[in-house]
């Protein structure tokens, strides 16, 4: 450091900063434009945003776009608004995540503790599920949920979401589950603990992290899911994403952009409130989805 | 602990067996293989019923009369095909190269005590928590040739200031770019900061006392030491890229015309719009071709590093 401060006079070191935060702080403003935009739009009537400028305040804000889109607003035929789409996707995503969080910790668990020759083939499997372009699964998932009776139903919908979320829970939990000492499993079975109640006493205990990371990271992916939503329900059992699409796609009557953008923030308010909320533990998901830990 | 002796501990396992030893051994099985199963038949049996369906003359309906390299010829001939190509090299080459510039750009000015990180990053990183659809909505909005961006400009007094981007078939292409730059360089930056605080002081304090200025440490010895946060961002991106669908939609929807049109969107529309079913198929093993080239050297060499 000393030698730096040698080459480098305060007066341009100070500069330097000055710089960096002023850059700094335009990317920050770039990156919020569009969040901004959004919510002002959604709080302006139509004729201030045909009249007047997208990045201006609202001059006399207005929730009445957000209670059309929420009860009223046209989608497709029915105009009933984007409520229960909204519920759609609740219901689709609550079970989904429970679901595929609990086997992925089951997964984990025996990929790691109790290891029998060829679990390496298995997770190299299991990983590469993650990867896969949905569009290869996409026929014959459609035709599979058709003959089940399933398509176009919430049912449908959490069972594909479970079944294409697994890789990434096993994955999740597996590297979780390798750092924790084998120490502590061997000393249990030697007790004469089960299978079972060494995970629930003493791995699913301290799962927590891992716990909140695999939830908020299903939870983010199958709420924003838009493919499988769009290819295997349509009309009232459609997910938000698709609805929001639909709803913003129509080419019919006026166009209502307040309306549109009071749709696309309710759309975005769940994902956000738990970015905002846990944050943290969203960007560690994001890694161990990207870095594998 | 109370009723064994602390001796055996060496290899407990290996007693007589019993049928509780046997049911202990095929328990853990028994809980992996309805898992396994599922992504056995989902997956795999799923990607080959795809093939299959590829090589047979299905049109609006899957048929299973083989039809053998037909689909494949057929959308290989589809000058349509071609535009979806084109559109991903420039999409991806574009979305890639800048994600990664804007990426490392924003974690290495983060990177120097920042006193605001703590506010700072979480604008960098949220878009990465909305859906795609979400994201092309408000973009198709913020782009808006009359009432957007470009209106916008005509206000604050640049009267000649022209955006239509997004109704421009030459220029709907850079739109998507746009959009999917904004939403994933924040998660980049993320990756860039986490190798940036992963370097050893050491080396860049030995650096300094040599007497490199900053711009020569980060060019010789800082940004030489992430290349492994290159490759994965690399992989992630080009992942994203290959798969995306909803971005496009819900941003120009593959249009104007055919001007944005994608693999992604190429299969979903020969398979479910336009009764090619066949053709569909063909496209959706192209594309994982495609993410298989990318992915699986890229998994090979992570799981044996971690072997070592």
């Amino acid at each position: 450091m000393s030698a730096a401060h040698e080459t480098v006079s305060p007066g341009s070191a100070r500069a330097a900063r000055y710089v960096i935060y002023a850059a700094l702080i335009f990317l920050a403003l770039v990156y919020l434009l569009p969040l901004y935009v959004m919510l002002s739009t959604s709080l302006k009537s139509l004729d201030e945003i045909r009249g007047g400028d997208m990045l201006a305040l609202p001059g006399d804000p207005s929730i009445a776009a957000w209670v059309k889109a929420w009860g009223e607003a046209c989608i497709g035929v029915s105009c009933v608004g984007i409520k229960g789409y909204f519920w759609n996707s609740i219901k689709m995503v609550v079970p989904a995540v429970v679901i595929s969080t609990l086997l992925g910790a089951l997964n984990g668990y025996v990929l790691t503790k109790w290891r029998f020759p060829g679990h390496k083939l298995v997770f190299g499997m299991m990983l590469f599920a993650c990867f896969i372009p949905f569009q290869a699964v996409l026929i014959p998932m459609a035709r599979l949920l058709g003959a089940a009776g399933l398509s176009n139903s919430t049912a449908g919908l959490v069972f594909v979401h479970v079944v294409y979320g697994l890789g990434f829970t096993t994955l999740f939990f597996r590297n979780y589950y390798e750092a924790f000492p084998d120490e502590l499993v061997k000393a249990a079975m030697i007790d004469g603990a089960g299978f079972f109640k060494i995970f629930w006493r003493i791995l699913l205990p301290s799962s927590g992290p891992i716990i909140v990371v695999t939830v908020i990271y299903q939870f983010t992916n199958i709420w924003n899911d838009f493919l499988f939503g769009v290819s295997f329900s349509s009309g009232e059992a459609s997910p938000m994403t698709v609805a929001l699409n639909n709803l913003v796609s129509s080419s019919t009557g006026v166009k209502e952009y307040n309306v549109d953008m009071a749709a696309a923030v309710f759309a975005a308010l769940p994902t956000l409130f738990v970015y905002i909320v846990a944050g943290r533990y969203f960007v560690r998901g994001l890694m161990a989805g990207a870095v594998k830990g | 602990m109370t009723t064994i002796e602390p001796m055996p501990v060496v290899v407990p396992e290996r007693r007589k067996p019993s049928l509780a030893d046997g049911l202990r051994n095929g328990l853990p099985k028994l809980v992996l293989a309805p898992s396994f199963a599922i992504i056995l038949v989902f997956v795999y049996g799923f990607i080959l019923w795809t093939v299959y369906l590829s090589f047979t003359t299905s049109k609006m309906m899957p048929i299973y009369k083989w039809g053998g390299f037909d689909a494949y010829y057929r959308l290989w001939s589809q000058p349509n095909w071609y535009v979806a190509m084109q559109n991903l090299a420039i999409f991806g080459i574009l979305y890639i190269g800048i994600c990664i510039a804007i990426g490392l750009f924003i974690a290495i000015l983060m990177d120097q005590r920042i006193r605001a990180e703590g506010v700072l990053r979480p604008i960098f990183l949220y878009p990465m928590a909305l859906s795609f659809v979400v994201t092309g909505t408000a973009w198709k909005w913020f782009l808006n040739p009359g009432l957007g961006l470009e209106n916008t400009m005509h206000n604050l007094g640049w009267e000649s200031f022209k955006f239509d981007w997004l109704v421009n078939p030459k220029m709907a292409i850079y739109t998507v770019v746009i959009a999917g730059v904004w939403q994933a360089s924040g998660f980049v930056m993320a990756m860039f900061l986490a190798g940036l605080r992963g370097i050893d002081g050491e080396i860049i304090k030995a650096a300094q006392i040599d007497g490199a200025s900053t711009v020569s440490i980060y060019r010789r010895i800082i940004i030489p030491l992430l290349r492994p946060v290159f490759l994965s961002a690399f992989i992630v991106l080009a992942h994203m890229a290959i798969k995306s669908y909803d971005l496009v939609i819900a941003l120009t929807g593959g249009g104007p015309g055919n001007a944005t049109e994608l693999p992604s969107t190429f299969m979903y529309s020969y398979t479910f719009t336009r009764n090619q079913m066949n053709v569909g198929s063909a496209s959706a093993v192209m594309m994982l071709m495609g993410i298989t080239a990318i992915i699986v050297p890229y998994l090979y060499s992570e799981l044996r590093e971690k072997n070592q």
